[in-house]
């Protein structure tokens, strides 16, 4: 059951993958807040088809029963002591800030 | 007597302890060189005092009696690293004056090993790239040509290409280099030296400008297997700093080297002979399968059947663990911002972004985030880690009938600057070899093995099980006894 829902869901993302257009291009520079123009956005276009199209050959590999590798190297999450032990380092992490005032990050007005 | 920029590590590490040259004539000399190697563009920056003070220091130091393990040695840093006072970029804009208060844990681990810094290494951007193309500070150039007489510039490879180029000039005797999909062994391949990537988890990410974590690995590039057995020993390590670092004791690889490969099975995966492999690839492989034989191993034929699929998995993989590592470049806490008259917080963030990103990067964050949205996430990334999980089993089935596999480091030699930078995906299938161990995390070196027609270096590679880098070293190193390559790039530069 699970299985044939994926396949669906793969078959509606073949379909999107060949058929990117301009807006979905848009629409994804503006979810990886990258401003882009509407001629940059049909450039970058067929580029981004002939990747997706390519990679598209996943689909034929059977996966079914196959659990996503999520570490590489069997390795533990490791526990430790609930003591601080960074801090008191303020100026060394504003020294980067294009813009820092009063000892913090400074950013365009946000709250009207 | 020799020039003392031919020698590798282990030479000048040997040479200064036994007093044939101080550790500032050795700086001097690099330095000189580097200091005449802009035509190749190596360096985003040059620390020619960082290696002096180094050295003063184990000139010091071995008067004392106090040398240590990397004393006398000055080495190249890929800009990747993180390195504490020295501008740090990923060959990118956006972080364009980004002086880090810290030091990278390999980087860091290096010098209190007592190596020098010679300079910061020009690489693709964020490590994005195959030809050294798409660094913000321009092209890396190879000192190699081809032998018609005509000069094209050649790609050094990518994406460590500063450092491939630069070790093989003879402008630094060793570098660190990081290895995502190939970024180590594929410019190793095309310059004719060296380069290890150990298992995922020998040495600590922390610090190195992050790409694709699951994938991401530092490794030693240098002109020999026991230049790079010496620096792996330096670099690796258990570090609390990196969650995936593996808390398991670094062997003594450089004592541990040995060529004779009796009784140790190598495996020729059928699947790795491509189509429209150049001959010479193939037959520089079945050459490596005589030096193997000669060494003492056994050939056994093996199958790795998912092999077709690692290239697609991992470009869905890497960009989307790309597009979450790349987000926090918001120019709020860190290089670049763009702020457009008026703009509010997320048109200075897309500002910054737009202006602070190359051309290749932002098609791999767009990748990434398309693969990630909703509705799609599924069918793309999940069904990527699936197919990366059938990658892994088939070296887990194939080390059922051997030690280590035996490859072509990269489908080709060399290419001219420009000549695939205009089809990705072309691009993308220089890392056919390298992808599918990068995505099972384990170790690989890529060591030379001889020259095209054209004059142009080409490599062999031997994976090893997880951990066994000593078996993949030794493997390498008969490799090396056997080849014996001794070419190098006449100096045009």
């Amino acid at each position: 059951m699970h299985f044939t829902r994926l396949q669906q869901r793969r078959g509606d993302a073949s379909r999107a993958a060949m058929s990117v257009d301009t807006q979905t291009v848009l629409r994804i520079a503006s979810l990886a807040r990258i401003a882009m123009s509407e001629e940059e956005a049909e450039r970058l276009k067929p580029e981004l088809n002939n990747i997706l199209g390519w990679v598209e050959q996943l689909g034929e590999v059977d996966t079914s029963g196959v659990e996503p590798l999520a570490a590489v190297i069997a390795n533990h999450t490791r526990m430790r002591d609930d003591v601080v032990t960074d801090g008191d380092k303020r100026d060394d992490i504003l020294a980067n800030a294009p813009v820092a005032e009063h000892g913090f990050f400074a950013v365009p007005k946000v709250i009207e | 007597m020799t020039d003392i920029t031919d020698l590798g590590v282990a030479e000048i590490r040997d040479g200064f302890r036994g007093g044939a040259f101080s550790a500032r004539e050795v700086a001097e000399a690099f330095n000189d060189a580097v200091a005449g190697s802009d035509a190749l563009n190596c360096f985003i920056v040059k620390t020619p005092e960082k290696a002096l003070e180094a050295a003063d220091e184990a000139d010091r130091a071995l008067a004392a009696g106090e040398a240590k393990p990397l004393s006398g040695v000055p080495l190249g840093i890929k800009d990747l690293f993180c390195t504490k006072g020295v501008q740090s970029t990923a060959a990118s804009h956006i972080l364009e004056g980004f002086v880090p208060p810290y030091e990278s844990t390999v980087s860091g681990n290096l010098l209190e090993a007592g190596a020098g810094m010679l300079g910061k290494l020009n690489m693709d951007q964020f490590a994005m790239g195959s030809s050294n193309e798409t660094s913000y500070f321009g092209n890396v150039v190879s000192p190699w040509r081809r032998n018609d007489g005509g000069n094209t510039p050649m790609s050094p490879g990518g994406s460590s290409g500063g450092t491939s180029s630069a070790i093989a000039a003879h402008i630094v005797p060793a570098a660190t280099g990081t290895d995502t999909g190939g970024s180590i062994r594929q410019p190793a391949a095309f310059t004719g030296i060296c380069g290890m990537k150990p298992t995922y988890g020998r040495c600590s990410r922390y610090g190195m400008v992050a790409f694709a974590s699951s994938l991401d690995q530092a490794g030693p590039m240098a002109r020999s297997v026991k230049d790079c057995a010496i620096l792996l020993e330096a670099m690796a390590g258990y570090d609390a700093k990196d969650s995936t670092s593996l808390n398991e004791p670094v062997p003594h690889w450089e004592a541990g080297l040995s060529g004779d490969l009796k009784g140790k099975k190598i495996g020729i995966p059928k699947e790795y002979r491509v189509d429209d492999m150049p001959e010479e690839i193939d037959a520089l492989w079945k050459q490596g399968v005589e030096w193997m034989r000669d060494a003492g191993a056994e050939i056994v034929d093996v199958s790795l059947p998912h092999t077709k699929y690692a290239l697609p998995a991992y470009y869905i993989i890497a960009p989307a663990e790309a597009s979450a590592n790349l987000a926090r470049y918001d120019g709020v806490r860190y290089g670049l911002r763009e702020t457009p008259d008026g703009a509010n917080l997320q048109e200075m963030y897309a500002a910054t972004r737009a202006a602070g990103f190359g051309d290749e990067v932002k098609r791999r964050i767009m990748i990434g985030t398309y693969v990630l949205s909703a509705g799609f996430y599924d069918a793309y990334f999940t069904q990527a880690t699936k197919v990366r999980t059938l990658i892994a089993r088939d070296f887990d089935q194939a080390w059922d009938s051997c030690d280590y596999l035996l490859t072509p480091t990269a489908p080709s030699a060399a290419f001219g600057l420009g000549d695939l930078s205009d089809d990705p995906i072309a691009m993308y299938l220089n890392d056919v070899f390298t992808v599918p161990s990068s995505l099972a995390g384990l170790p690989a070196i890529a060591v030379p093995g001889g020259l095209s027609k054209q004059g142009l270096p080409l490599g062999l590679q031997i994976i090893g099980k997880a951990l066994d880098e000593q078996g993949v070293m030794n493997a390498g190193l008969a490799m090396e006894d056997r080849a014996g390559f001794t070419a190098r790039a006449e100096k045009w530069w």
